[in-house]
């Protein structure tokens, strides 16, 4: 790293922070996807101090068990301890640095470095030494050398997130209003609330680009339907044809919502008042399982069953589709070039066996390296990385200008309390402040020192003043 | 089925019959002969690759994803290899626009079983190793490697694909897709 922002300067490789993330012209330098300077103060800055999602509770249902996760570029250990408490360790021993863990998955009693020897029971205590007494005379303070533990952990329905930063604030609090979208992928689909689970086996593959590239697509754009021709000219809808997505974003009012001070952002469908459409006619069992679940989802949820969540992104690298198909995806950095994509598919732990199977081939047939929806995308954000690397590229900022200055219509939300900055791109069909909004954070991220800074909101006042969104409309009050 | 040394004249010659029809498929693909793979497929055909894990010694029950049950990297039917080929048939499938180059090599043929026998095979369980190579674009590459497990199926004279298990030798995939055929 080079002129960190230990100086104050906030530059990095000659680049000031405020020239790259440039907010007043809609504008972000090619530079924060390829420098690999840029890059090494993301690992600093961002990762070590941001909330991230490291696993699903129900991957870890019993004592011993373990999966074996990331947090940015570095392998972790989720695991449940004797008394079923779950931790979250940094995989290498503290004695050599050897991973002390190379399975995927299962169930231990303790965790042993292949290398000399040293045993960590699954609470992290360091449990056993080979030649404690002759080598070590006995003398090595055992309970300093334990496992490196994450100093912040919160399994929030059922998703496990951590931070390395212990002034980072309260998960919710990192939230902020984003709770509200992020509840509607994380609770069951009929609004109760009740238990999800993820389906065995988590899709891991290597992406040739930044990790930003999806990241930045899934917290709001609507832009990129010319990616998806070739699916919806063959149809891969829930129902088996026709348009990738479901038929109960028709007739709807499209709406976007950033959270500039945090990162995240998601777009979403404010139905009219006349009930979603049947989209899953599967087979009986399964059409009937969803209707069901969309006359409880009114029940449980009254005037929010309007809602129809889409995708979204929680600020820095955790992706979503809450409801076709309904998966996570966490975008992990390995270089300025690539990253390694991590999927988990949820579903209703409670819904019927043909159920989770139908969701189970709809998954798969949709998602990741293998579905017919996202080959596209990954291919896109390749070459959009490959063709910004050249030097006169590097000169040359992409564009995040969509519907700045222009004023977005109003909509009636019907009491709906809406948090976040709200932007009606029901005629326009797309805009670009959920980028400008992940782009700030992203500046915030690599400007501040600490947590006190970061926490904007605490201060009472907002960063969000400093875009120039024209008098976009806004519903509710929180940001 | 036997060993080589017992093998007989009937199974020399259904091997080798075999050993034509996967090369004959491997040449459809190659040559971007979607249609007539398809026709190599029943329309049965269960096309499954499981994901790996590394799991400990003792075990590997668990190294493989299970059919019908988790998710796999593929775990489907003809209809779905059907869409497969009608979206790269739309050409604006970007993933595969334009077309990659691939090569696909067939080694290690093992017929293990035929039934009702070699001399009056119906139905022949074969397992066999691969070698997809990808290049497209200009200098992007990819090597595939790993071991198939197939099921074929006579129907009308012709042998068919009724099942196929295709095992990568990967745990984190290193291919950004798998937009071609195994």
């Amino acid at each position: 790293m080079s002129n960190s922002h230990a100086n104050g300067s906030h530059r990095a490789n000659g680049h000031s922070i405020a020239d790259m993330v440039d907010l007043a012209s809609g504008t972000v330098s090619r530079e924060i996807f390829v420098n690999e300077d840029i890059y090494a103060q993301e690992q600093e800055q961002l990762f070590a101090r941001a909330w991230l999602f490291v696993g699903h509770e129900s991957q870890i249902p019993k004592p011993g068990d373990f999966f074996v996760s990331c947090m940015g570029e570095e392998s972790v250990i989720l695991c449940r301890d004797r008394e079923s408490q779950i931790h979250v360790f940094l995989n290498s021993c503290t004695h050599r640095g050897m991973k002390v863990c190379r399975y995927d998955e299962g169930n231990t009693p303790v965790f042993s470095c292949p290398y000399h020897g040293w045993s960590f029971a699954t609470d992290g205590k360091l449990a056993g030494v080979p030649y404690f007494k002759d080598a070590y005379k006995g003398e090595l303070d055992k309970s300093q050398w334990g496992l490196i533990e994450v100093p912040q952990l919160r399994n929030y329905k059922g998703t496990v997130w951590a931070t390395w930063d212990k002034d980072a604030p309260s998960f919710e609090e990192y939230l902020g209003g984003y709770r509200t979208y992020l509840d509607f992928l994380l609770d069951t689909w009929d609004g109760a609330g009740g238990e999800t689970e993820v389906f065995g086996g988590i899709e891991k593959w290597v992406i040739p680009c930044n990790w930003k590239f999806p990241s930045e697509n899934f917290v709001g754009d609507r832009y990129h339907n010319i990616s998806h021709r070739s699916v919806d000219l063959v149809g891969a809808g829930p129902s088996g044809s026709g348009r990738r997505d479901t038929q109960e974003r028709v007739g709807a009012t499209a709406l976007d919502f950033s959270f500039p001070e945090r990162g995240h952002g998601t777009i979403s469908f404010l139905r009219p008042n006349d009930g979603p459409i049947p989209s899953y006619q599967h087979s009986k069992i399964v059409s009937d399982y969803f209707a069901h679940c969309e006359n409880e989802r009114r029940k449980n949820y009254g005037k929010w069953s309007r809602f129809i969540p889409g995708p979204g992104t929680v600020f820095p690298n955790f992706s979503y589709l809450p409801r076709q198909p309904r998966t996570i995806a966490v975008w992990h950095p390995r270089s300025p070039e690539s990253h390694e994509a991590w999927r988990w598919f949820l579903v209703d732990k409670n819904a019927p066996a043909e159920v989770k199977e139908f969701l189970r081939k709809y998954y798969i047939s949709y998602s990741g390296p293998a579905g017919l929806t996202e080959q596209d995308d990954m291919e896109n954000w390749n070459y959009a990385h490959n063709a910004s690397r050249g030097a006169i590229a590097r000169r040359y900022p992409y564009n995040y200008q969509m519907g700045m200055g222009h004023d977005a219509p109003s909509f009636d939300a019907d009491g709906l309390e809406l948090p976040g900055l709200v932007r009606n791109v029901t005629v326009a069909k797309a805009a670009e402040q959920n980028q400008r909004g992940f782009y700030s954070r992203w500046a915030d991220f690599l400007r501040a020192s600490n947590w006190d800074e970061l926490a904007s909101w605490r201060n009472g006042h907002s960063n969000g003043a400093k875009f120039h969104n024209g008098a976009a409309a806004r519903a509710g009050s929180a940001l | 089925m036997t060993t080589a040394g017992t093998r007989n004249v009937a199974q020399v010659l259904l091997k080798h019959e075999i050993e034509e029809f996967l090369y004959h498929e491997a040449e459809l693909l190659d040559e971007r002969r979607f249609a007539e793979w398809l026709e190599l497929l029943t329309d049965d055909i269960r096309y499954w690759m499981p994901m790996r894990r590394n799991v400990k010694f003792g075990e590997l029950e668990r190294e493989f994803t299970r059919e019908g049950q988790d998710i796999n990297w593929f775990d489907e039917g003809k209809a779905t290899l059907e869409r497969r080929v009608s979206q790269i048939l739309t050409g604006v499938h970007w993933a595969e626009e334009p077309l990659s180059r691939i090569c696909h090599m067939v080694s290690n043929v093992q017929l293990l079983e035929a039934s009702p026998s070699a001399e009056e095979a119906a139905e022949v369980a074969l397992k066999c190793r691969f070698y997809i190579y990808r290049n497209r674009v200009e200098t992007e590459t990819d090597h595939l490697i790993g071991k198939r497990e197939d099921t074929l199926r006579k129907e009308n004279g012709g042998w068919k694909i009724a099942q196929r298990k295709i095992i990568l030798d990967q745990n984190v995939l290193l291919a950004k897709n798998l937009t071609f055929f195994f």
